[in-house]
């Protein structure tokens, strides 16, 4: 009963076409979170199957990526940087890419608060991310697009405040 | 449709609750310690600790006000936070609007000084640990906000030379101990700045930029002075940090710390259903961030107001940023201003969130005074109606009438004693 209610307030929600609005910009590693979404679940727990890794492939399996936030749990609310780990499928280290940041809040239908960049490669495959800020506690998604030589494709991390 | 159904819900839900309360409340009395795991989850107790005053950490650091902790700086930015000379007028100190006894505000939808803003004044407590000043964020620090109303034309109405006057006038001394020597004064109007009123702008523009520059520099030094006295005004423990400190610890709750019913519902609606902790959150109650939550026009006709899509922008483009010539900032230090999100649909008619301490004790509510009661601030949640422009991120909670009044009566145990130098300086 009130799964149906909610189903309704959701999909006319505003909050829900700006989601689908940025998924298409953060290109189509979105779609799979967003697709799971019903109205109802927005504001709701997150599937139960959440990969939290910090390591990952990307969608067409072209990059391996580790993300190396600056601890181990997450702060809220607090600018961060975190280093990128890129390498290609069989372990090469990427060093010239062009990188773009982005995510946000699938539940909430919301972007990340701050425009994060990569400001610079480090070298070895590693590059420096600045300008990542989680305003909330729950479940977020950051995504990367690399392009490369290697070819170009998107990484998503699931990370839990 | 079915109209005798959700009554019957309700009253079976009603002596549901009832029948809950008898027990928790008897099982409280017997098993004593274990009562506050049994209320409260591993997560929920995390997620209450994390609003409480015992989370705040230290206060951050003002990179771009090297004076920010300076207490000779304090002493005389708490003297020009209430004199009143700082004004065209001679009676508007920052102080007739953020009033200490009032929670540094003023209790008006729109704030009065020389003339009538088309916003409401904020409480100022706490602001120092906010990357972001005023309802749509257009500065990046305390000492850059407090330069904007000095020189706007409805609130203070003076201009920089005014202030440059008065400062050699009555507060050489504790100036230069500070900043060092001031500027010579020899052929300077007694009213120039950049600011509406175009005599004072020409008079300015005649000012040889060099001593535009001496003169600005002495303006953004009010702004540090001032910030160092606000950077010390801050909260001390509401009955709800003492609730949840109780709670914690497993201890009874004393007279100080009991949470009624009421409370303790409207508290579990707050960082649950009612997703309220999405927002505001942390021990101030606030994510320091923007958002469209559809807060009405106000019913006076203003100019359009399009919240932190426009206040972003300012905060950039300000000659007193983190990244200007004034700050004291080195390159790596402005981080929220070179990461800020500066364009899309979410920043139009976003407001910041404000804290949510004592809020019970400054009514009218919203970035315009649009919404006069707490009941009806609950209301507007539970509405959740469409923005005027941009997109509301709340969805309608549909609360009950019950749910509603224990939001409120949660929301009236954030309240609490201010700290810091809250009166006017000695002397005056
Ligand atoms: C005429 C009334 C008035 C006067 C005088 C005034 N303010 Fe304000 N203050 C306001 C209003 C209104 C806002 C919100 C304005 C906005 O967002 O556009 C505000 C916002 C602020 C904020 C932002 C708080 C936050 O949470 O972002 C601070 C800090 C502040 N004022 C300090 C000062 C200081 C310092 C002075 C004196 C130099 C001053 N104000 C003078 C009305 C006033
Ligand atoms: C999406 C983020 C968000 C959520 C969720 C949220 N708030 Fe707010 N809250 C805000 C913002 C932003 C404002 C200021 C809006 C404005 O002035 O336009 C605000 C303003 C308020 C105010 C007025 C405070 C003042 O000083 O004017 C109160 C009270 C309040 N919220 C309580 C609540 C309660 C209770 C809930 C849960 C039912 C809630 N909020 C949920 C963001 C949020
Ligand atoms: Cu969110």
């Amino acid at each position: 009963m009130r799964n149906v209610a909610c189903t309704i307030a959701g999909s006319k929600s505003p909050a829900v076409r700006i989601n689908r609005r940025r998924s298409t910009q953060l290109g189509t590693m979105m779609l799979p979170a967003v697709g799971l979404l019903t109205g109802c679940m927005l504001f709701t727990r997150p599937p139960a199957d959440i990969d939290y890794a910090r390591t990952r492939s990307s969608a067409s399996g072209v990059y391996h990526a580790t993300i190396h936030p600056d601890g181990d749990s997450i702060p809220q609310g607090r600018l961060q940087r975190w280093t990128l780990h890129l390498e290609t499928a069989d372990g090469t280290p990427v060093d010239r890419a062009r990188i773009e940041v982005g995510g946000g809040m699938p539940q909430h239908g919301h972007g990340l608060p701050t425009r994060p960049r990569v400001t610079r490669p480090l070298g070895a495959g590693n590059h420096l991310v600045e300008g990542l800020k989680f305003n909330m506690g729950g479940w977020w998604v950051v995504t990367f697009r690399v392009e490369s030589a290697a070819g170009t494709d998107s990484l998503v991390f699931n990370v839990k405040l | 449709m079915n109209r005798s159904r959700p009554l019957r819900q309700r009253h079976l839900f009603l002596s549901l609750l009832g029948l809950l309360t008898f027990l928790a409340s008897s099982g409280a009395a017997v098993r004593g310690r274990s009562a506050s795991t049994d209320r409260w989850s591993e997560q929920e107790r995390a997620l209450l600790r994390s609003l409480t005053l015992s989370s705040l950490g230290p206060l951050p650091a003002d990179p771009s006000n090297r004076y920010a902790d300076d207490s000779l700086a304090a002493r005389l930015g708490r003297r020009l936070f209430f004199d009143e000379r700082l004004s065209s007028t001679g009676t508007v100190s920052c102080a007739s609007c953020h009033m200490p006894d009032r929670q540094f505000q003023d209790d008006r939808a729109l704030a009065h000084g020389v003339g009538l803003t088309s916003r409401r004044t904020m409480p100022i407590a706490g602001t120092a640990y906010s990357p972001w000043q005023f309802w749509d964020g257009r500065a990046d620090s305390q000492w850059a906000q407090a330069l904007g109303p000095l020189e706007s034309a409805v609130e203070h109405g003076g201009d920089r030379t005014q202030y440059l006057h008065l400062i050699a006038s009555d507060y050489r001394r504790e100036y230069e101990l500070i900043f060092g020597r001031l500027p010579r004064l020899d052929g300077l109007p007694a009213h120039a700045g950049p600011v509406a009123d175009s005599v004072r702008a020409v008079a300015w523009r005649r000012i040889a930029p060099v001593r535009q520059e001496d003169i600005t520099r002495v303006y953004a030094n009010i702004g540090k002075a001032i910030a160092a006295y606000e950077r010390r005004l801050g909260f001390a423990p509401s009955r709800f940090d003492q609730y949840v400190a109780a709670e914690l610890a497993g201890e009874r709750p004393t007279a100080a710390s009991a949470f009624s019913a009421d409370e303790e519902a409207g508290l579990r609606l707050f960082i649950g259903k009612a997703r309220c902790a999405n927002c505001h959150n942390g021990a101030l109650l606030t994510d320091n961030s923007f958002h469209n939550t559809g807060v009405g026009l106000p019913g006076v006709a203003l100019p359009p107001d399009r919240g932190r899509a426009t206040g972003v922008r300012q905060a950039l483009a300000s000659e007193f940023a983190c990244t200007g010539r004034y700050s004291d900032a080195g390159p790596d230090d402005c981080a929220e201003l070179r990461f800020a999100t500066v364009d899309g649909e979410e920043l139009v008619r976003a407001y910041k969130t404000p804290s949510l301490r004592n809020v019970a004790e400054r009514a009218p509510y919203m970035h315009a005074g649009q919404i006069a009661t707490l009941e009806d601030v609950v209301d507007h949640y539970s509405r959740a109606p469409e923005a005027p422009a941009g997109h509301s991120e709340l969805q309608p909670l549909r609360l009950t009438t019950m749910e509603r009044s224990q939001l409120v009566a949660f929301l009236r145990t954030l309240s609490g004693p201010l700290v810091g130098p809250l009166a006017p300086p000695a002397g005056r």
